[in-house]
């Protein structure tokens, strides 16, 4: 397939779209009609005429500090700044009267007498606005001597005091103030776009300059989310890569393969040398925005630690041997049919990617489902949203989100459960504080104080610190107000909702246990408090719940689910914009994983395998019989393993080993496993205990398709060259030719071809399709031709949205004298999951060490200090790390990260599981806490253990 | 799997059914089983139950008359 030339318009506009009634204008004599609200500048922009400008950029709100869009307009006296005058129906502009031309010259020349002239070296040479402004306004000369300035070092024989030099603390960018113009785009970029508020101009006039109000830029507020660095229009802001390498030369628009939020980006490139990724200011999710993963944390993808040859080993105590993909698929294509014919054919099975593309998520699937012949698919959507699957379907009839993330933009109540967005999907975050700032409330439910509770411009109306494994109780304390005080939706309910269990639900939610005042010894939660959340949420206007993990990995996973479509149902908050039910997804294509059939009990599309008429479906593309038994999920798998009946396993792209909880019996199944393949980037924790190593290839280096949290089908296209030599889907086809599938796929397409044939929600989804409309959100089929951004919106999937009883029911981990802490976990900004990628990028300079946060009042009692190592123990094992004491995290309970696996959290956690899903208890483990000298012995061994299992061999002579 | 786990396992299942209104407990949470429980799974737990299903609601055991018995 050729490059991609995107027939998309990327002029920057001057100043953001505006959507109202038309009005027509004249510019320049060339009649156009924009909607009304919009700038001259915008209009003038959409009648082909470009106004010279450098404060102004359409992803910003017109500032009009520069003064070099100045127009004339008829009938007005002087001459107004072109971006902050709207448009008026009849008005007659002119861009380039010799009058503004005057103006635009003279204030280019001020510009330009306080900036240097080194054009030649300097690093945006050729994407510099300055640069192109002085060329368009025909600036010639400049008349100004030199006198006071910013950027000279030396002022005559002494230092220039007005010199600040050159900040280059953040890995990835630099500020050189000597380039500034203060135009605050900067400022408005982290202000507007990413809401951080991390900059401002200090002094005036002449002294005005950018500031962090911190030493350097590292040391700030700023989260690198590279907006600013987006926004500046010289040299000021600048990415690191550029400043090396120079400026890129060829695009390829592709999606970042990080959270669930599924940014599009530019790839910007060198022949097949990545320069930048920027985000692509049409992407529909991120709108053109990014964070500090997508936008810098690449680097990855060439780092030394990757494994570009195939390995295999007798024994996981013996060292790898590289060898030639021949070789390592024969063995394992060997190993593999020798354990089914040695064990039956349900001894092995495969776990697929939620970081793989959709196209090489089905293809693992269909290798269990075609080639193994059972059901044996499993993907890490079991140990995050697996919950959001049973509930939403259970309720709703369909597992995904209702909304898109535009749909934001017309909320105004915004619940957020067990989720921290702006570490976790920080581009939702940003969009989502921009909503806040605009007068939406915000109620969040969380045990710990996380960013959105209290940060710039932005605090909740009602933050509910409940206890971890109390969801369920708060949740339906919220129903339990919403009905009792007569708040419940009751037309919108009867018209969409079985009324009959309407009716059985609210004598149930009615009961006095499940009032606030009955649940607040067990919560923890203020019922007066609680009563006003609710209060907010069933009466504020269109309420929208976001939810993520916080929700699902507890043994009641799926039943606050269940409950959190109870209260979207109750208050008539689903089917429009605005409102809805929204799970976060973690990795960039867990929807699409679980999309493309990747669960063992049901087949691409959601459908159970015990379908006669869905297994026909597949059994006639494939052309083998589909067993109708539902297969075994990752626990599932790794107790069969222990038991001694699971002997092989195929694992794409997903570090069990570290992410899944209680690790001693993760390894314990791993090492009872005859054939363990696994297919990855890197020598992660699992390949400790595998047999076959397969070298993946980075998503810069494949085409394919994610899908993200909104239901999004975007592509990724292929950057560069993979390093390995094959795309991952070849090699799972490699493998599955290697055990006699005859499988002959020779572009991703054709699997996503296969897919749109036999799932109907995919049935309108081709390449071409992606191509023109970008992206399409699913279903997408002849019922829904461009996609669907909101679902349920004449009525629920399922028929009549469906209430369901939520009994709440402590989990049977319980705090004790040995144990008396709860301990949660979660995630940072800067690192991504296991840190398999981030832990390889300089964001380690934000976060190189995973802690555990502990409130003062624990910390005292057990003479703990700031920076402290700490032995961190449950019944499962025990392990050490340093010690952070803050309060955001509320007395009783303590709160790390799984990042680092020296750390090795999930040591802690336990095999307790969600009732209906398995999905693991990660968010409550009772642990105790107290004084270490360092790292555990279980650290210690374990580190020696992965030193001598990732030894390689060298290469035969 | 070890017999507590099962066990445990197919009581919490139990325990969320058993708050539902209706009287098809013991059917829905066999459906449960026969859905998500590989056939592996299913035997080892009706042959817990079979052996007197210690540890088992008896919600639970009521399920497994429900619960399709694997082929093979």
């Amino acid at each position: 397939m050729k490059d991609l030339i995107i027939p998309w318009d990327e002029t920057d506009k001057g100043t953001p779209l505006r959507v109202g009634a038309p009005v027509t204008l004249s510019v320049d004599g060339i009649e156009v009609t924009v909607p009304e609200g919009t700038s001259v500048m915008r209009a003038a922009s959409d009648a082909g005429i470009q106004v010279p400008k450098l404060c102004a950029t359409d992803s910003l709100e017109a500032f009009g500090s520069c003064r070099l869009c100045v127009v004339e307009i008829e009938g007005r006296r002087g001459t107004p700044a072109s971006c902050t005058t709207p448009v008026v129906a009849g008005m007659v502009v002119k861009t380039r009267s010799e009058k503004v031309q005057k103006i635009r010259r003279g204030v280019m020349e001020l510009y330009i007498s306080d900036h240097p002239l080194d054009c030649l070296t300097c690093s945006a040479n050729g994407d510099c606005e300055l640069q192109d402004m002085a060329g368009a306004v025909g600036l010639r000369e400049v008349r100004y001597e030199a006198g006071e300035n910013h950027f000279e070092v030396r002022a005559g024989a002494a230092a220039n005091a007005q010199y600040i030099p050159k900040d280059d603390s953040n890995p990835y960018f630099t500020y050189d103030p000597a380039k500034c113009i203060v135009c605050n785009r900067c400022v408005r970029a982290c202000e507007e776009v990413q809401g951080t508020f991390a900059l401002t101009i200090e002094g005036r006039g002449f002294d005005s300059r950018v500031s962090v109000g911190a030493p350097n830029f590292l040391e700030s507020d700023c989260v690198s989310c590279g907006a600013c660095v987006q926004a500046c229009p010289t040299a000021t802001l600048q990415e690191k890569s550029v400043i090396e390498i120079g400026t890129p030369e060829r695009s390829v628009i592709t999606t970042c393969a990080y959270c669930g939020v599924g940014c599009s980006f530019k790839a910007e490139l060198n022949g097949d040398q990545l320069v930048r990724m920027v985000p692509w200011k049409h992407g529909k999710a991120n709108r053109g925005h990014s964070c500090v993963k997508g936008r810098f944390a690449y680097g990855y993808a060439t780092h030394q630690d990757r494994i570009l040859n195939p390995m295999i080993r007798d024994k996981i105590t013996d060292p790898w041997r590289e060898v030639s993909w021949d070789e390592a698929m024969s063995f394992a294509a060997g190993r593999m049919r020798g354990l089914q014919d040695q064990y039956g054919k349900n001894a092995i099975g495969v776990i697929t990617s939620s970081r793989c593309t959709n196209e090489e998520t089905y293809l693992v699937q269909k290798l269990t489902r075609a080639v193994f012949g059972n059901n044996n698919t499993d993907t890490c959507a079991r140990v995050c949203h697996s919950p959001t699957g049973y509930g939403l379907g259970q309720t709703f009839g369909t597992s995904a989100g209702t909304q898109d993330f535009d749909s934001v933009e017309h909320t105004d109540v915004v619940v957020v459960i067990g989720a921290n967005p702006t570490d976790g999907h920080p581009v939702f975050a940003s969009r989502l504080k921009k909503r806040l700032r605009a007068g939406a409330k915000l109620i969040v439910i969380d045990p710990r104080r996380i960013d959105l509770v209290r940060s710039a411009h932005v605090s909740a109306a009602h933050h509910l610190a409940l206890r971890p494994g109390t969801n369920v109780a708060v949740v339906s304390a919220m129903a339990h107000v919403i009905v009792t005080e007569g708040l419940a939706a009751e037309s919108y309910i009867r018209e969409r909702c079985d009324w009959e269990e309407y009716l059985a639900y609210s004598d149930f939610i009615g009961d006095a246990r499940h009032s606030p005042e009955a649940t607040e010894l067990l919560t923890g939660v203020p019922a007066a408090e609680l009563r006003a959340a609710a209060r907010a949420f069933a009466t504020g206007g269109n309420g929208a719940i976001y939810y993520g993990l916080g929700v699902t990995e507890h043994s009641q996973g799926s039943t606050t689910v269940m409950g959190i479509a109870n209260l979207a149902m109750l208050t008539g908050n689903v089917g429009r914009k605005g409102v809805g039910v929204n799970p976060l997804r973690g990795q960039n294509n867990v929807q699409g994983s679980c999309d493309m059939g990747s669960f063992p009990h049901e087949l691409p599309g959601y459908r159970h395998v015990k379908g006669a008429e869905v297994r026909a479906i597949f059994e006639k593309a494939w052309g083998v019989e589909i067993d109708p038994e539902p297969g075994l999920r990752i626990p599932n798998m790794l107790d069969a393993a222990v038991e001694g009946t699971f002997k092989g396993l195929y694992c794409q792209g997903e570090d069990i080993l570290q992410s899944d909880p209680d690790t001693k019996h993760v390894a314990a199944g791993l090492a009872a496993m005859e054939c363990v393949i696994v297919h990855d980037l890197f020598l992660n924790e699992t390949a400790n205990y595998a047999h076959v190593f397969l070298p993946g290839s980075s998503f810069l280096e494949k085409d394919g398709t994610f899908t993200n949290a909104e239901r999004r089908i975007n592509r990724v296209r292929r950057v560069m060259a993979p390093k390995n030599g094959y795309e991952d889907w070849e090699v799972t086809q490699l493998l599955a030719n290697a055990m006699g599938a005859g499988w002959h796929y020779t572009h991703p397409s054709q699997i996503m071809a296969e897919i749109a044939m036999t799932t109907p929600s995919f049935a309108g989804v081709t390449y071409e399709v992606l191509e023109e409309k970008g992206s399409v959100q699913w279903p997408c089929n002849e019922a829904h031709p461009d996609g669907t951004p909101l679902m349920h919106v004449d009525g629920f999937v399922r028929g009549k949205g469906r209430f369901i009883v939520t009994e709440y029911v402590a989990t049977d981990e319980k705090t004790g004298p040995r144990f008396p802490l709860l301990l949660t976990t979660g995630r940072t900004l800067s690192q991504y999951n296991v840190g398999a990628q981030t832990r390889r990028t300089a964001n380690v300079a934000w976060h190189d060490e995973d802690v555990l946060e502990i409130h003062p009042h624990d910390a005292e009692v057990r003479g703990v200090k700031d920076r402290d190592w700490v032995r961190l123990a449950s019944r499962a094992g025990e392990t050490s790390l340093r010690a952070k004491i803050t309060d955001r995290v509320s007395p009783g309970v303590v709160y790390t990260t799984f990042h680092h696996p020296d750390t090795q959290a999930n040591v802690i956690t336990t095999d307790f599981s969600d009732w209906a899903t398995n999905c693991p208890e990660f968010k409550v483990t009772a642990v105790q806490v107290n004084l270490s000298n360092g790292p555990s012995a279980w650290q210690e061994d374990y580190n020696a253990h992965a030193g001598l299992a990732r030894r390689i061999l060298p290469a035969a002579e | 799997m070890s017999p507590e786990k099962m066990v445990m396992m197919a009581n919490q299942i139990a325990t969320f059914f058993k708050s539902q209104p209706g009287r098809d407990q013991p059917e829905r949470i066999a459906d449960h089983l026969n859905d998500f429980w590989a056939p592996r799974m299913r035997a080892q737990f009706l042959e817990h139950v079979a052996a007197g299903g210690t540890g088992c609601d008896p919600l639970v055991v009521r399920a497994a008359g429900f619960v399709r018995v694997p082929a093979g």
